[in-house]
């Protein structure tokens, strides 16, 4: 990025970039009552006096929100905190019924952490280097993480000649799990690797589901330039991009804010502090982003401490609850698969991006037998293209894993190839009820006895003696020519046997 | 947003979901309108039927204490049916007078009066409570009719649900008659500030009954009611009941679950109860004291036998008298001497008089006043326009707001009073980046060195005792226009309610002019039984006969 950008000008500049990220937990329940978190119902049915802010109504905490959070902030290396507490956020909203948010301020559940994300570019900056971990990832670093309760959901109806916002209040009150990074991020692509990455560990870790289509995963990024002028390093005013919530709109919104900045820069030469910090926001069908508050300072959302929830100490036993949750994260089952099992990178990162289930399958595929190499390449080309065809989850996949094995365990025997226990699987996909064996043998496949494969050779040796030359010049891949005949003779002949038999037969000959 | 709308479930619910304003109106799965309405504003129309009263007139002082209403009840002397008609007759008669009573359903009140009835005619054993009419303060959420907080704002508003304490009082047989006066959204020492005008002493209707209670404790003082629930922040129980001359218990903080109290200043709210005798408060206290689930901050603690160890007597009983209280320049010197006589009277008793000092207790004004507006700026926020209660339309030409904004505004201008918009911007101000630290931060480290002076103090003594008020009721209109005067008024009252300490106010006599007098007993947390066996005690050896002002005996009804 800075690269590109920087030939086109003679100002060389570095991008920084924070995010704050916005990940729905995955409670049944909302954070302060009893109402269900379950998406796309219809308008203010998941609702009740707490959610709505009715006069009268009181808080009461859910745990299971603090047991999940605990274990993001395990997962995420946060130090957990052994006292944190409630602060009420106050600003006026429709979509706020109580004119406040509840949040964490000043003692939120974790503090610090930090997330690996792979190194894009090698970087060239001194400041950079210490970021460097010997794996080659380059490690962001983490502010905090804080609880607090989402809001409802404003929908503007614009329709011909209305101007009214209606209210729907199923999202307030869902818990959020707010992390904030360190500037560390310097370009579109870390921080789109970044949230990938994040996003694998919240649904790995069951915190999160993770659906950025239902807004589970929302961003906000915080991007600046450091540009290089006249031996000074100047930065750009900071620019909030709010409610970013693809992969994808964040690496556009990036590059579009970056390029903006620069130019901006140009035009006016202004420097951080010497014009208002801007909120923007992004358009996904314009493809930029617009001005939507320009404060000289923060807005004063008058925080203090709620005096209607106790404060939270967590035990013992949930730290270590926390620990035990957190141990699955995507990395740890990367390492499985590269390290133990040998999966070539590209393939283990599919898998790995797939989700737990879909590697839990691989691994007990692996577990029942099957090579790691070919489990692995019949997930990628079966298995995968099945469940994208017929957009259904792992789980929902009509075969079970050792049983799979089991098919694939039969080309390791020899007793069908690979094309024939293609063959196999789909009979298998058309009845799920039939076994492996009887698959096979459905097929007319019927394994040939080695005497009668020796026999056949023999036969087959002695018709082709120009195979037979070419393979003794050392042309062993001239024994393929045999193949055919054989087929046509033995239809069950198993062509890696064959030509096996054959070779060792020229060799003694 | 497109896709957002589509989960509408078509334009004729669209249209149904928006209001025609351009801003917001949620429809929510509460059907406000399944919440019985109070037969209109039943006070001003009057019962339908001239009850007929099966008690001679003299009767009424004697049935004053819950404890004889109950015998009553139980030796079947008298049907539930016949008190419930008794006191609504009552309050058709004398209410007018002193405007304690805001909304009330007499025919509900019979039907709730007349089940009790069936239930002791099938031999079922009764709770606590059953047949007992008792008024509740507006602020606490009933199903029933409204729920106003004497606001504007809520004028109309109508909670889906009963407060914890209402169901509670609902399950002990209690026959809910009525709602009481306040000041709006309990912000005042009056109950001036009210969009039901002001409440009167019955004892001089020239005067206040006190705030922000003030309706509860004029219709327990003037036979309305014989019992009734109100809340405190910072004395609007004790102060009122002082100047009414009646008992008012405000207890531990979160002892009484705080669900369904709409919330003032939420760190120091606490409901309590009004009644004629300590002995009543001990038995309206047990049936709403307990842990609430629903209340984060409610108390998990067992809930001691009020009603049998108010029985105790404390014959080694150490009180504490604060000088700073019985010093204070401000103090009536009728009542100071009143005071003394009640020294005397726990002296001569066998009580030791120990003398202590809450030296931080000039604080206590300035740091409520901090506190409490800062939380009810917090509170009150809610409170916009947007989803229920009064809307104001946004002003034509909106110069720099947006329609929204102007909306808010309006709405929060002429919905909340000029108390209430006082104390939101005390509040708003105080939290306001640069202030915080100077104002609220500092008030609530005060606020420990008021609970540690307490500490101190109970260490030496089992209770503290002093006045409720520095003086007997004051004119209607006499502080309305100064309300720092106003404030001052609660000097002896905020320190327990921000120390979280149980308190109580008693009757101790009246001013040569006629006017209540009132004693406040304070004691450490959760010790509400010692509170309440100090004060019974003083009433048993003093044989303590309540009294109703002139105006108000049965002979007038
Ligand atoms: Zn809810």
């Amino acid at each position: 990025m800075s690269d590109s950008a920087s030939t086109n000008s003679p100002l060389a500049y570095r991008i920084v970039i924070g995010l704050e990220v916005h990940v729905q937990l995955k409670t049944e329940t909302k954070l302060f009552c009893r109402c269900s978190t379950r998406f796309g119902q219809s308008p203010n049915t998941q609702v009740c006096p707490v959610c709505l802010g009715l006069p009268g109504s009181l808080p009461v905490l859910n745990l299971h929100a603090i047991e999940l959070a605990a274990r993001a902030g395990e997962a995420l290396h946060c130090e957990l905190a052994s006292f944190t507490k409630w602060d009420r956020k106050n600003y006026f909203y429709p979509d706020l019924p109580k004119g406040y948010q509840t949040s964490q301020f000043d003692l939120p559940i974790c503090v610090g952490g930090y997330l690996d994300i792979p190194i894009r570019v090698p970087s060239d900056n001194a400041a950079d280097a210490a970021t460097l971990s010997e794996n080659m990832v380059k490690r962001i670093r983490l502010v905090r993480a804080h609880l607090e309760e989402d809001a409802g959901k404003s929908m503007h109806d614009e329709r011909a000649g209305r101007a009214d916002t209606r209210i729907d209040l199923n999202r307030a009150g869902t818990p959020l799990l707010e992390i904030v990074s360190e500037p560390d991020l310097s370009s579109a692509e870390e921080a789109k690797d970044y949230l990938t990455e994040l996003r694998l560990i919240m649904v790995y870790l069951g915190i999160s589901d993770g659906n950025m289509q239902e807004g589970s995963l929302r961003a906000d990024a915080n991007v600046n330039l450091h540009i290089e002028r006249d031996g000074k390093t100047i930065p750009t005013p900071i620019v909030e991009i709010k409610n970013l919530n693809s992969f994808r709109s964040v690496e556009r919104a990036i590059d579009y804010e970056v390029e903006r900045q620069y130019r901006e820069f140009l035009r006016t030469g202004l420097a951080m502090g010497q014009s208002p910090k801007q909120t923007r926001g992004w358009d996904d069908v314009l493809g930029q982003t617009d001005l939507q508050r320009e404060k000289e300072e923060a807005a004063d959302y008058r925080y203090f401490p709620c005096p209607d929830l106790v404060p939270v100490q967590l035990t013992e036993q949930q730290r270590e609850a926390a620990k035990h949750e957190s141990q699955f994260t995507p990395d740890r089952y990367r390492n499985v698969l590269l390290h133990t099992h040998a999966v070539k990178e590209t393939d283990a990162e599919i898998l790995i991006q797939q989700g737990r289930d879909v590697v839990d399958y691989f691994l007990e595929m692996v577990r029942a037998g099957a090579t790691p190499k070919r489990a692995s390449a019949w997930m990628l080309q079966d298995v995968l293209r099945h469940l994208n065809d017929q957009r259904v989850p792992i789980d929902r996949y009509p075969i079970a894993a050792p049983k799979l094995a089991e098919l694939l365990m039969a080309i390791e025997q020899g007793k069908v190839d690979t094309s024939q226990a293609k063959q196999a699987l789909a009979k298998i996909l058309d009845d799920p009820s039939i076994g492996v064996a009887a698959a096979i043998e459905s097929l007319g496949i019927v394994r040939v006895d080695v005497s009668e494969m020796e026999t056949l050779c023999r036969e087959l040796l002695a018709e082709n003696p120009d195979v037979v030359d070419k393979v003794k010049a050392g042309n062993t891949k001239a024994v393929a020519a045999l193949v055919g005949q054989a087929k046509k003779r033995n239809r069950n002949a198993d062509p890696r046997v064959l030509q096996e038999i054959c070779l060792k037969m020229i060799a003694s000959m | 947003m497109s896709a957002t709308f589509s989960r509408v479930n078509g334009p004729s619910e669209l249209d149904r979901l928006i209001s025609e304003k351009s801003c917001v109106r949620i429809a929510c799965r509460y059907p406000i309108s399944h919440a019985r309405q109070f037969a209109g504003s039943g006070m001003h129309k009057g019962l339908s039927r001239a009850a007929t009263f099966p008690y001679s007139l003299s009767m009424f002082d004697t049935r004053l204490s819950l404890r004889t209403l109950r015998e009553s009840i139980a030796n079947r002397s008298v049907s539930c049916r016949e008190i419930a008609e008794f006191f609504l007759a009552r309050i058709e008669k004398h209410n007018a007078a002193i405007n304690a009573i805001v909304a009330i359903d007499p025919e509900i009140a019979i039907e709730a009066a007349k089940a009790i009835d069936r239930r002791r005619a099938q031999g079922e054993s009764l709770p606590a409570m059953a047949g007992i009419p008792i008024s509740v303060k507006d602020i606490l959420c009933t199903r029933q009719g409204t729920t106003t907080c004497g606001s504007k704002m809520l004028a109309k508003y109508q909670s889906p649900f009963d407060a914890h304490l209402v169901s509670r009082l609902y399950e002990s047989g209690a026959v809910l008659m009525g709602k009481t006066n306040l000041d709006e959204f309990a912000m005042g020492g009056s109950t001036e500030n009210s969009i039901f005008g002001p409440s009167r002493n019955p004892w001089d209707v020239a005067r206040t009954c006190g705030g922000s209670s003030g309706g509860s404790a004029a219709a327990v003082a003037a036979g309305l009611s014989p019992a009734s629930i109100g809340t405190d922040t910072g004395g609007s129980i004790r102060q009122p009941a002082a100047f009414c001359g009646v008992c008012g218990i405000k207890p531990t903080y979160g002892r009484v679950s705080r669900y369904g109290l709409i919330a003032y200043g939420s760190s120091l709210d606490v409901a309590g109860a009004f009644a004629h005798t300590v002995e009543d408060l001990a038995l309206v206290l047990a049936s709403i004291a307990g842990h609430d689930p629903r209340d984060s901050t409610s108390l998990p603690d067992p809930v001691p036998n009020y009603a049998e160890e108010i029985h105790q007597t404390p014959t080694s009983l150490r009180i504490g008298v604060v000088r700073e209280h019985l010093e204070d320049d401000g103090l009536d010197s009728e009542l100071r001497d009143a005071l003394q006589a009640s020294i005397e009277t726990y002296k001569r008793l066998g009580a030791s008089i120990i003398d202590v000092s809450l030296p931080h207790s000039k604080y206590c004004i300035p740091t409520y006043y901090i506190i409490a507006p800062c939380e009810a700026s917090s509170n009150l926020s809610r409170y916009d326009g947007a989803h229920y209660g009064f809307r104001a339309e946004p002003a034509p030409n909106t110069s720099g707001l947006s329609p929204l904004e102007s909306m808010y505004e309006n709405t929060r201008s002429q919905g909340f009073g000029a108390e209430v918009r006082r104390r939101i911007l005390l509040g708003t101000y105080a939290l306001s980046a640069g202030y915080y630290d100077a104002y609220y931060l500092k008030a609530l480290k005060v606020r420990r060195l008021i609970r540690k002076d307490y500490d101190a103090a109970f260490e030496k003594v089992d209770i503290l005792l002093g006045p409720t008020t520095p003086r007997p009721a004051f004119k209607l209109g006499e502080k309305i226009n100064d309300p720092v005067q106003l404030y001052l008024e609660d000097l002896f009252t905020v320190g327990a309610n921000l120390a979280g300490i149980p308190a109580l106010s008693m009757p101790i006599g009246h001013t040569r002019a006629g006017l209540p007098l009132g004693m406040q007993l304070q004691a450490p947390p959760l010790r509400e039984s010692t509170l309440l066996a100090a004060g019974h005690w003083y009433q048993q050896q003093t044989s303590y006969i309540p009294s109703i002002p002139p105006a108000f005996a049965a002979s007038s009804t």
